[in-house]
C-alpha cells in the first residue's frame, strides 16, 4: 500500500521537490543532447526551411492537397497505432506476466522487423499474401478458383498490416518492460481489499502503466505519421503521406517552397503531439517502488491461462516468422524454370547466392566482401548505441522528475522522428557543404532518430525510483556508486538494454541514413541489399536475399546478446 | 560520476572534427546517383597516372543527386557530377550548375547525343526503357506480343502490364514520355485511360515492378508485360542462376514503344580541381572507360569506337526508332504531364 500512497502523498512531493533545486545540475543533464540535436537537428531544418519556405508561393489548389494529404496521413496512424497497440498490448503482457519455452528467441523475433529494409519485408510479404504467394496459391487449389482471391499489394491493409509488423515491437518492449516491473504487492493488497481483478487492472495497473502506454503510442504513431518506404512499397501509388508527397514536391518536381510548408506541417503536427504527451504524461502517478522483473514471472496455471499464453505466442511466432521466412528460403531456394513449360516451377536447394558474395565478378569498384559490409554496419551500431545512451540517459533523468525546464524542453525531443527525412537532408547540404561527405556522420544521422527511442525507454523506469530507496542506502552507509548499483542500476537495467537494442536496430535498419550523401565504399548490409536489388537477374535477386538473411540472423544475435548481458546487478532477487 | 558516458561522448566528439576536415589536396570527388558502378581497375589506373585520389559521393536517385548538386552550388560537394539525364537536363542547365568543357572526345560521340549545345553536359551512355514481356509465357498460350503501343489496348492483353508511377520512378517517367511522343500532348491521356480500364498495374519503384510484379523475373509475379531496360535481358543472362543459354525476357521493340535516356556528365561550377577534372571526362569518354559501361550498369557507350561485350550483342537490344521529345519540351510540360496522368490512372 505504500507505493499507493506515495503517488499523490505529500510527502514523495516535498522529496522530489528536493530534488528538482539545483538548476544548474539540470541544465548540465539537457547540454549535451541539446548541443547535440541544436547542431545535427535544429540548425540544418531551421537554415533550410528559412531558405525555401515562400508562403505567397501556396496556391489553393496546393492547400486543399496538402489537407487532404494530412487526412489521410493522420487516418492511416490513427488506424495503425490502434491495430499495434491491439497486437502489442496482449504480446507485452505475454512477455511481462509468463515464462514459457523459447520466450526470449520469440522476444527476439519481434524486435528483428524493426531494421529490416523495406524492400526486403515487401518482398516477404508478397511471397505471403501475394497475388503468388502461399496463401492465395493454397485458397486457389482450396476452393478451386481461376484467380488468386486475395489482393495484397496496393491496399490500405497492406500499409496497416505492414506497420503492425514494424512497429509492435515498440509497444511489447516499452510498456512490456513497465508491465514486469509493477509491484504484484499492490495488485495483491488491492485484491485483498475487494477489488475484483477488472477493477484492480482499471483503477491499478492501468494508470501505474499511463507513462509507458502513453510513450509507446506517441513512438509508434510518429513512426506511422511520417511513414514512406512502406506507402510507397505496398501501398503503391495511390496512397502519398506527407513525407511522400514531401519527397515528390522536393526531388521529383524541385518545388522546394511546397516541400517546406509541407514539412513545416508535418513538424508543427509532431510538436502538437508531443506537446498532448508531455502534458498527459505529467499527470501520471510517481514512483511506486518497483521490482525486479522476475518477481511478476509465473508460469500459466490455470486453463484460460494456458491458452492464452499458447495461443498468443503461437499467434505471434506465425504473423513474425512467415514474412521473414521467404527470405531465408529464397536465399537457398533456386528456382529452375524449363524454357516454355514455367507452369510448375522446381525448387533446387543451392549455396550459390551466398558463395557469390564472396566474389567480385564484375570487378566493380563499390564490390564490398559480405564480412566487411557486415564490420561496417554493427561498427556503426555499437557508435549509435554508444553515443545516444551517453546523450539520452541524462536527459531521461532530467525528465524522471520534471520541472519547469523539463517540460519546456521535452516535447521537442521528439521532433527529429516528426522532422521530414528529406528536408533535413537539404539541410544538411546547405548547412554543412562538404563536411557531409565524412562516413562519421553516419552514427550521428542513427543517433538522431534512436535518441528519442533511448529517452522514451528510460524516462517511465527512472520515474519508477523513489528517492526514498536511494535515501535509504544512502543512510545505510552506501556511497553514491553503490547506492546507484543497488537501488537504480536493478531498476532501469532492462529499460537501458531495451534502449540499447532500439538504438542498434535503428541503426542497422539505417533510419536517417538518406539525409545524408552516401559513400559507396563504406556500404553497410541494407546498401549492399540496395545495390542486389537494384539490377536483374536470378543471381542479384538470390544474393540480395542471402544478404537479408545475414542481415537477420545478425540483428537476432546482437539482441540476444544484448539482452543477455549479464551486468552487474542483473541478478535476480 | 552518474554519468561517465557524457565524458566519453565528448571526446568521441572531438575526435570527430579532424576526421572530417581531412580531404587531402589531390583528390577528385564525383557526385552521382545510387546506380553508379564502376570496374576498381579503371579508376586505379587512373588515380596512378594523374597521381590523385578518385572518390565518389552517391546521392540518392537520380532526382536527389541532382537536388543537392543544385542546393550546395555555393560550397560544391564535388568537382564533377556524373548522372543527370535528359529528362532532368534542363534543371541542371538553369540551375547553372555546370561549367562547359568542350572535351575533344565529342568527335567520337554522334551529335544526337550532345542535347546542350553549349557542351556543359557531356553525354556519356544512353539506354532504351521499353516494355519487357517473358518469353516462355506468350509462347505456351500461342499470344502474338504486342506489335505496338495501342495494341495494349486490345482485351487479350488485359491485366498483363505493370508499369512505374512516373512521379517516383525515371523508368516509369521515361516510359510515360514514349507514350506522349507516340500519341501527342493531346491524346496521351486517352491512351492512358485505356489502359487503366484494361487492367494497368500501377507501383511505384522499378524494383517492385520488375522483381514482384514481372513474372520472368526471380519474384514471378503475375504480370507478363514490364517497363524496364532494353539491356535488362542481357542482366537477366549474365546473372541467371543456373546459368543459362538464352534470355527468359526480351523487350518490345517496336517504332515509337521506347523511350532512349541520355546519362551527362560535367564540371561542377567552382570547382578548385578544374584541369583534373577536364581530364577525367576525356578518360570517361575514351573507349577504356566506354567499353567497361555495359557490363557495370547495363546502359550503351556513346562513343562509337568502343566495342560492346558479346552478350549485349545477342541479348541486349537497341531501339531502331526510339520515341524523341526534346529536352525544352520535356522540361517545360514534365510536372504537367505528370499531374495529369496522376489525376487520370491513380485518382
Amino acid at each position: 500500500m505504500k507505493g499507493i500512497k506515495d503517488r499523490g502523498g505529500r510527502a514523495s512531493d516535498s522529496l522530489n521537490q528536493r530534488f528538482d533545486a539545483p538548476l544548474t545540475r539540470r541544465i548540465a543533464l539537457w547540454l549535451p543532447a541539446s548541443l547535440f540535436l541544436a547542431v545535427f537537428f535544429f540548425y540544418p531544418l531551421g537554415h533550410i526551411l528559412t531558405l525555401s519556405l515562400d508562403f505567397s508561393a501556396i496556391t489553393a489548389g496546393a492547400l486543399g492537397r496538402s489537407l487532404s494529404v494530412l487526412g489521410f496521413t493522420l487516418f492511416q496512424a490513427c488506424l495503425s497505432t490502434v491495430l499495434t497497440l491491439a497486437l502489442g498490448l496482449p504480446a507485452a503482457f505475454l512477455f511481462a506476466r509468463y515464462r514459457f519455452a523459447a520466450k526470449a528467441l520469440l522476444r527476439t523475433l519481434t524486435a528483428i522487423p524493426f531494421m529490416l529494409p523495406t524492400v526486403v519485408v515487401a518482398a516477404g510479404f508478397n511471397a505471403w499474401l501475394g497475388s503468388r504467394g502461399w496463401v492465395n496459391i493454397a485458397l486457389m487449389r482450396l476452393f478451386n478458383l481461376d484467380s488468386p482471391p486475395l489482393v495484397f499489394g496496393g491496399t490500405l491493409g497492406a500499409i496497416l498490416l505492414a506497420h503492425v509488423f514494424y512497429n509492435t515491437t515498440i509497444v511489447v518492449r516499452v510498456v512490456g518492460n513497465a508491465l514486469a516491473h509493477l509491484d504484484p504487492r499492490l495488485e495483491q493488497a488491492a485484491r485483498t481489499l475487494g477489488a475484483d481483478p477488472r477493477r484492480a487492472f482499471w483503477r491499478l495497473t492501468l494508470p501505474l502503466l499511463r507513462p509507458s502506454l502513453l510513450a509507446s503510442i506517441l513512438l509508434v504513431f510518429l513512426f506511422d505519421f511520417t511513414s514512406f518506404g512502406v506507402i510507397l512499397l505496398l501501398g503503391g501509388a495511390r496512397f502519398a503521406t506527407l513525407e511522400v508527397e514531401i519527397y515528390l514536391q522536393a526531388v521529383q518536381f524541385f518545388d522546394l517552397p511546397l516541400a517546406a510548408w509541407l514539412s513545416l506541417i508535418q513538424l508543427l503536427c509532431t510538436l502538437a503531439f508531443s506537446v498532448v504527451y508531455s502534458r498527459a504524461v505529467t499527470r501520471t502517478p510517481g514512483p511506486s517502488a518497483p521490482r525486479e522483473a522476475t518477481a511478476n514471472l509465473r508460469r500459466p496455471q490455470t486453463l484460460p491461462q494456458r491458452l492464452f499464453v499458447a495461443g498468443m505466442a503461437i499467434f505471434l511466432f506465425l504473423f513474425f516468422i512467415f514474412p521473414m521466412l521467404s527470405l531465408p528460403v529464397r536465399s537457398v531456394a533456386r528456382l529452375e524454370a524449363d524454357r516454355g513449360e514455367r507452369g510448375q516451377v522446381r525448387y533446387g536447394l543451392t549455396a550459390d547466392y551466398y558463395a557469390e558474395l564472396f566474389v567480385n565478378r564484375s570487378e566493380t569498384l563499390f564490390y564490398v566482401p559480405p564480412l566487411r559490409a557486415l564490420g561496417n554496419s554493427l561498427g556503426y551500431a555499437s557508435l549509435t548505441v554508444i553515443l545516444s545512451l551517453g546523450l539520452g540517459f541524462p536527459v531521461a533523468a532530467a525528465l524522471a522528475r520534471p520541472g519547469p525546464l523539463e517540460r519546456l524542453l521535452d516535447p521537442f525531443l521528439m521532433l527529429p522522428l516528426g522532422a521530414s527525412a528529406v528536408t533535413l537532408g537539404l539541410g544538411f547540404i546547405v548547412s554543412f557543404g562538404r563536411l557531409l561527405v565524412s562516413p562519421w556522420l553516419v552514427p550521428l544521422a542513427h543517433t538522431l532518430i534512436a535518441l528519442p527511442f533511448v529517452i522514451r525507454s528510460l524516462q517511465p523506469a527512472l520515474a519508477a525510483i523513489p528517492e526514498r530507496l536511494r535515501q535509504v542506502a544512502a543512510s545505510l552507509g552506501a556511497p553514491p556508486l553503490r547506492a546507484w548499483l543497488v537501488v537504480d542500476w536493478p531498476i532501469i537495467r532492462r529499460a537501458t538494454l531495451a534502449a540499447a537494442v532500439f538504438a542498434f536496430t535503428v541503426s542497422l535498419g539505417e533510419f536517417g541514413a538518406t539525409v545524408l550523401i552516401a559513400r559507396p565504399e563504406y556500404p553497410t548490409l541494407t546498401t549492399a541489399i540496395y545495390r542486389f536489388l537494384s539490377r536483374p537477374g536470378g543471381l542479384n535477386y538470390g544474393q540480395a536475399m542471402a544478404m537479408a538473411t545475414i542481415l537477420m540472423l545478425v540483428t537476432g544475435a546482437g539482441i540476444l546478446a544484448i539482452e543477455k548481458l549479464r551486468l552487474p546487478g542483473s541478478g535476480e532477487f | 560520476m552518474k554519468h561517465p558516458s557524457l565524458v566519453l561522448f565528448f571526446v568521441f566528439f572531438l575526435s570527430l572534427l579532424p576526421a572530417c576536415g581531412s580531404q587531402g589536396p589531390q583528390t577528385l570527388t564525383i557526385l552521382t546517383h545510387d546506380s553508379f558502378a564502376v570496374s576498381e581497375e579503371l579508376i586505379t589506373v587512373f588515380e596512378q597516372e594523374n597521381n590523385v585520389a578518385v572518390v565518389f559521393l552517391a546521392g540518392g536517385d537520380t532526382g536527389a543527386a541532382l537536388n543537392k548538386a543544385i542546393l550546395s552550388r555555393e560550397a560544391p560537394l564535388a568537382d564533377i557530377f556524373y548522372g543527370v539525364d535528359n529528362t532532368f537536363l534542363s534543371r541542371a542547365l538553369e540551375a547553372d550548375i555546370f561549367v562547359p568543357y568542350e572535351s575533344p572526345l565529342l568527335a567520337a560521340i554522334p551529335d544526337d547525343f550532345e542535347l546542350d549545345p553549349q557542351h556543359r553536359a557531356l553525354p556519356v551512355d544512353y539506354g532504351d526503357v521499353c516494355i519487357n514481356y517473358d518469353r516462355a509465357w506468350f509462347a505456351e498460350r500461342r499470344l502474338a506480343i504486342p506489335a505496338a503501343l495501342v495494341d495494349l489496348l486490345q482485351p487479350e492483353y488485359t491485366g498483363l502490364l505493370v508499369v512505374e508511377n512516373p512521379a517516383t520512378s525515371s523508368p516509369g517517367l521515361a516510359f510515360l514520355l514514349a507514350t506522349v511522343a507516340e500519341f501527342g500532348p493531346d491524346g496521351y491521356l486517352d491512351f492512358w485511360a485505356g489502359l487503366r480500364d484494361n487492367g494497368l498495374v500501377v507501383v511505384d519503384d522499378w524494383e517492385t515492378a520488375y522483381f514482384t510484379n514481372f513474372s520472368a523475373s526471380s519474384g514471378r509475379g503475375p504480370q507478363p508485360l514490364a517497363v524496364s531496360y532494353a539491356s535488362s535481358p542481357a542482366a537477366e543472362v549474365i546473372y541467371a542462376d543456373p546459368p543459362v543459354d538464352e534470355a527468359p525476357t526480351a523487350s518490345l521493340l517496336a517504332p515509337g514503344t521506347c523511350f532512349r535516356q541520355i546519362e551527362f556528365v560535367g564540371i561542377l561550377r567552382g570547382t578548385p580541381n578544374r584541369d583534373l577534372a577536364e581530364r577525367f571526362i576525356d578518360y570517361m569518354l575514351d573507349t577504356r572507360y566506354q567499353e567497361d559501361i555495359p557490363l557495370q550498369m547495363f546502359v550503351y557507350p556513346v562513343n562509337q569506337n568502343a566495342q560492346l561485350p558479346p552478350e549485349f550483342v545477342q541479348w541486349a537490344a537497341v531501339a531502331s526508332e526510339p520515341a524523341v521529345l526534346g529536352p525544352d519540351l520535356i522540361a517545360v510540360h514534365r510536372d504537367e504531364w505528370i499531374a495529369a496522368w496522376t489525376e487520370v490512372v491513380l485518382r
